[in-house]
Formats: structure tokens, sequence, C-alpha cells
């Protein structure tokens, strides 16, 4: 029946000729009549993927996601920014498993456009005050001892919308400007090793080479701890949504400092006070009083099954609770999962691998009874840091500001398996 | 057996591919030494202080006009915003939605300068002389009722501006600013466990599934 030849790995191989004809003959004149065991007997139900033979190796050279996944993609808000070129996307997190994010859907934001660096002009100087000011080609920095760290970045402004009130109702749209990949590279420490310090260096001024040249300055400690030139992304080249072909990754600290497409770091004495740390970035509490260079994400976590896309749809029953939680100051320690609205907690159970400043996994049985309830996730790092609700941060820093909001969210699962976000009082 | 021990550890160094020798003198000739003028032609970066500042000079009435070529489309004659980042404004920095402008908000008149030269006019960023920012920077001081109609905007004059927001600023993070214990049972009272507001049909929700909003015609 099928023409075939077997080729010297003993692998069967469809004269291609035959391929087509061969499938659609299978599916219809030979699979449905050829039913064994219908379903109407007490069988499995047919399939139709066990009736022929599947593609070949190669016929797609860069793999795609299956098509039931179609609805796992950046989203934005459009009404957030009047350009979309200074702008953001949202990581679907819902539909994310594990701790790392696809790069196809790591959340991006732009402050003057996604541009296409050619790699071979690319250059990275260093200047200021140093021993010797020095440029790097892309090749220079391959060269040179490589690293590889799962972090997360998320940007300050995550959760920014939800400072008046519960606003959008979606794990997207609330949590979803954060990813967490594997990153790789060089510790900038080697490079400024190669430079060499002069004494009164305190500062790094970080630039980036798109129209936004974006700036920030970096105390010279976080330089020569754990930050990272990196130019890959879980497994390849960095995307140009992230930077290709060099980015900053300043581990724990808020998205905006860990500049994409760097091409410039001066060290100096004292910080710049750029746009990006005065004007934006910084926070105004009720007070009218403002703060600045407020880096590190402090303890957050989220439930990401249930969530506003993600209802339950088989009614009360045993479920695992799953969701994220993270720290910029260093490993979460412990999650706490409540199903009645921040009365009583239960301890929830992490999931390896639990590292330093990178997304966390935590799951929590859960025996709903079918009905109403209020649940929350409430992390713990390493510092003993607890994360607090959203009414507590609202009565220290008011809900004028934008950024750092780290509170515990609420998700309010109806009696039919909606889920809705909601703050409580 | 301590001397055998200690060859042992020696051992143990050269079998490590080198990396515990991997110091920055071995790195030698990787890179290279940057040049004078590569350095000058991307040291674009002016701090409050006003070190980094370039010649050139600019006074309101100049910037006047440079402003409405370059940047009113956008930000309106008068730096009104619509809809675009609004840089002209006054009034307190409590109450609902303050404004947060130049005037009202931003630190040191720098930044201004250091602002526009890098990153503006959006489209066509770093393209304007430095006498053109200069006159810029003064035009926007002006509009914010921060420098005289006779200013002349310069590396001397620029960072003596006074910013009636200066010292509304902390550059020291103040978090951890709460202090809750993991508090595992009766955490607050059950009567306290109300829905203060939900998101539930909410219509500035943007589509979770499907296209985007943006991708279906209006």
């Amino acid at each position: 029946m099928v023409d075939h030849k077997i080729g010297i790995d003993g692998i069967s191989k469809l004269r291609p000729a035959r391929r087509g004809l061969l499938r659609a003959g299978l599916s219809s004149a030979f699979a449905l009549g050829a039913a064994r065991t219908a379903l109407a007997d007490g069988g499995m139900p047919e399939t139709d993927w066990d009736k022929g033979v599947g593609g070949a190796v190669a016929d797609t050279t860069y793999g795609q996601p299956v098509a039931a996944q179609s609805d796992m993609k950046r989203r934005m808000v459009a009404w957030l920014t009047r350009d979309q070129t200074s702008s953001i996307s949202f990581t679907p997190l819902q539909y994310q498993t594990g701790i790392i994010t696809p790069s196809g859907v790591f959340f991006e934001r732009y402050h003057a456009g996604r541009v296409d660096v050619d790699a071979d002009k690319h250059r990275l100087m260093i200047h200021g005050m140093v021993d010797r000011p020095m440029i790097f080609t892309m090749d220079d920095i391959k060269r040179l001892p490589a690293e590889s760290h799962i972090h997360f970045i998320e940007c300050p402004a995550n959760g920014g919308m939800e400072w008046r009130g519960a606003q959008l109702n979606s794990l997207q749209y609330t949590h979803g400007m954060i990813g967490c990949a594997e990153w790789t590279g060089v510790k900038l420490s080697v490079l400024l090793g190669m430079t060499g310090l002069q004494k009164s260096a305190k500062w790094i001024l970080v630039e980036g080479a798109d129209g936004s040249h974006l700036t920030r300055s970096i105390p010279i400690e976080k330089a020569l701890d754990d930050i990272l030139l990196v130019y890959g992304q879980n497994g390849e080249l960095l995307r140009p949504e992230q930077g290709y072909p060099l980015r900053l990754v300043v581990p724990g600290w808020q998205g905006n400092v860990n500049v994409k497409w760097i091409r410039r770091i001066k060290v100096g004495d004292q910080p710049w006070f750029t746009h990006e740390e005065t004007s934006k970035y910084t926070e105004l509490r009720g007070d009218g009083h403002a703060y600045g260079f407020t880096w590190p994400i402090f303890s957050k976590s989220v439930i990401t099954f249930p969530c506003p896309e993600m209802p339950i749809k088989s009614g009360g029953g045993v479920y695992e609770i799953r969701g994220l939680a993270w720290s910029g100051n260093g490993k979460i320690k412990q999650v706490d999962v409540s199903f009645d609205g921040g009365v009583n907690y239960v301890r929830a159970k992490l999931q390896e691998p639990v590292l330093t400043k990178a997304l966390t996994r935590f799951t929590c049985e859960w025996r709903w009874d079918g009905k109403p309830a209020l649940i929350q996730s409430r992390a713990m790092d390493e510092t003993g840091y607890v994360q607090p609700t959203q009414a507590e941060l609202r009565a220290i820093r008011g809900s004028n500001g934008v950024y750092n909001n780290n509170a515990i969210q609420t998700w309010e699962v109806k009696a039919d398996g909606s889920v809705n976000n909601v703050q409580l009082a | 057996m301590s001397s055998s021990r200690n060859l042992l550890a020696a051992l143990a160094v050269t079998m490590l591919c080198g990396h515990a020798a991997l110091a920055s003198d071995t790195l030698a000739g990787i890179g290279r030494t940057a040049t004078p003028a590569e350095i000058a032609s991307w040291d674009i970066d002016a701090r409050p202080d006003g070190q980094g500042l370039p010649d050139g000079h600019g006074s309101v009435a100049e910037g006047d006009d440079v402003f409405q070529a370059n940047c009113a489309m956008c930000h309106g004659t008068f730096g009104e915003g619509n809809g675009y980042p609004r840089l002209a404004g006054e009034g307190k920095l409590t109450g609902d939605r303050p404004e947060q402008t130049v005037g009202t908000y931003w630190p040191f008149a720098v930044t201004l300068f250091d602002y526009i030269n890098r990153a503006m006019p959006y489209p066509a960023p770093h393209s304007l002389s430095a006498d053109n920012v200069y006159a810029i920077t003064a035009y926007i001081l002006n509009l914010n009722g921060l420098v005289p109609d006779d200013f002349v905007s310069d590396k001397h004059s620029l960072p003596k501006v006074k910013m009636p927001n200066e010292k509304g600023f902390t550059w020291k993070d103040p978090r951890p600013d709460t202090h809750d214990p993991a508090c595992m049972t009766n955490c607050r009272p059950v009567a306290s466990v109300k829905v203060v507001t939900t998101a539930e049909g909410s219509h500035v929700t943007p589509r979770t599934t499907g296209p985007l909003d943006t991708e279906i015609p209006q």
C-alpha cells in the first residue's frame, strides 16, 4: 500500500510525489471506512493523525508554536500612549508554563521604536573616569568570558493602572510588563577591569544607540556586582525587541535601567539626573514629594490560574492554584495563598528551580466548594520582606504615582467559575 | 601530608581551563583604545551642574521660532501637549492627578537641554544644532515662567536656573516602606473583607483573545 524505500538509517522515506496523495487518500477512502472500534461501542474516539505519516523534518526550519496557542500573543493597551513606537506591550503570562518567557512574547518597551542595528557596525564605548577609554566590537565582546543567568526584567509601571482601583480585567494587562529569560553575555565588571577605574569613579551612565539615546545612572557598586552585557537570550541571539545586538541586564532592577542597544558607558563621580530618572521613573507620592532612584523590584506575586483569562470551567472540585513570584532583592523564600481575601493563608509549594532575581513558580492545592471566593498570593523573599496589600501601599504612597506597585492581587472567583480583578478595602 | 595537599591544590588550579587566572591582563588585545575624536562624537551627556554642556547659546525669542517649526506639531504652540507630553503648566503636585510638567516637577534645568539634545524632535532625534537646543530650552523655561523674556540659555546660565521642585525629591530609596509579618491565620476581621472596586465589565480592558483591538477595522 505504501510506496516507500528504506534509507540507510532505516527510516522510511516517502516519495514526495506520493506524499500528498497518500494523506488525502488515507483520510477519506481508508481511514474513515476502517474505524475498527467506534466511539458508540465504548472505545476511544477515532483520531485522524494516526492513519498516515506526518510532516518531514526541516519542513519548518524555525519551528512555530501550535495553532491552539494562537491567543498567546503580546497585546497592548492602546489608550495608554499616544504613539505605539513609544509604548509598551504585555506578556501573556496566563499561557506561560514554567519560569522562562518565550522570546517571541516577551514584553516590549520602546522609547523611540524598535530599531534594526547592524551588529558589524555596532560599537560599545567605555570612557570617562577610566584609565584607558576603550571601544569594543561585538566580536570583541563575544571573546570575553561568557556567563548565562536566568533573571526577570519588569517595567516598574507594571500594575501602574491599578493604583486608583481595579481597572483592567486581565492578568496580562495587570501583570504582563514582565518576562524572565536566560541571558548570555559577559559581566560588566570584566570590561571595567580592562579599562580600569579611577579612584573617584562612583557612578556609570549607560546609553542606548536608538533614537531615544536613553540614559540611566547606576552606582558603581551595582556595576561591579552582577550587571551583564548580554547578546544571547533563551539560546539564541537577542531579538530586535530586546536590544539586538547588545543590551544591559541589571538583575532585579527596574526594566528601563536594562538599556537596550547599549553603545556607551561613561564613568563619573556623580549621577546625571537624566530625563528617565527625574521627569519619568520617579514616584510622586500623595504629599507632593517624589522619590528617585527606586531601582530594585520588591517582592511580588500573582496567581496565573485561575485568572480572568483562565476561568474555572469544571465547577467545584480539586484544583491546583498556580502562580509566579519574584523579587529583585534575592530569592523567593515563601509564597502564601489565601482563599478568603486575606483572612487566612496557607503555604504554597515552590517549584524548582528557585533562582535569585528570577520568576519562581508556586502551586497550591485548592478544594473549591463552588462558592464565590477571593483568592490572593503573597510573596516573601529571602530578606524577609513581605508583599503588601494595595490598600496599605495606597495609604503610604497615595494614588498619583505610576511605578513600583507590588501589591497583592485579589481575584474574585464567582460561582460560575468566572474570575474578576477586584480590590479590597 | 601537607605538601602533597598543596600539590593537589596547585593541580586543581591549573586544571580549571585558566578561568581562575582570567584577569584583565590576560584579555589584552581584545578591544582597542578610543580616540579623543571618537569620544567627542558620542559624549553628549550634560549634568545638572553644567558639566558636559556644549558651547553655543539661544534666546527665548529664537526658541519660539525653532519650537514652532520643530516641536509644536506634537506638543502644541504653548507646550500644552495635545495628547503628547505637556511641557508647561503650573500648580501643586498634590490633589487628584496633578500636572507633572517642566515647571511643576522637573528638578533640574540642564536635564531639559540634555533630553531635547539626545531624543528630540521625536522623528529626528539629535538633529538640531546646540544653538537651537539652547533656544528651545530657553523657550520652554520661559513658557513655565521660570526665566524672563530676555533670557539667553548657554552653558553658564542654564545650570543657574532655579527650578521650583528641585527640593521636591529624595534620591534615596525609602523602601521597604511596609513591614508586614507573614501572618497566616485571622490576619484581618472577616467583616473587613469587602470588594471596593472591581474591573468586572471594565470597558477600558482591551480584548484578551483573538485579534488586537487595533487589528480590527473600525
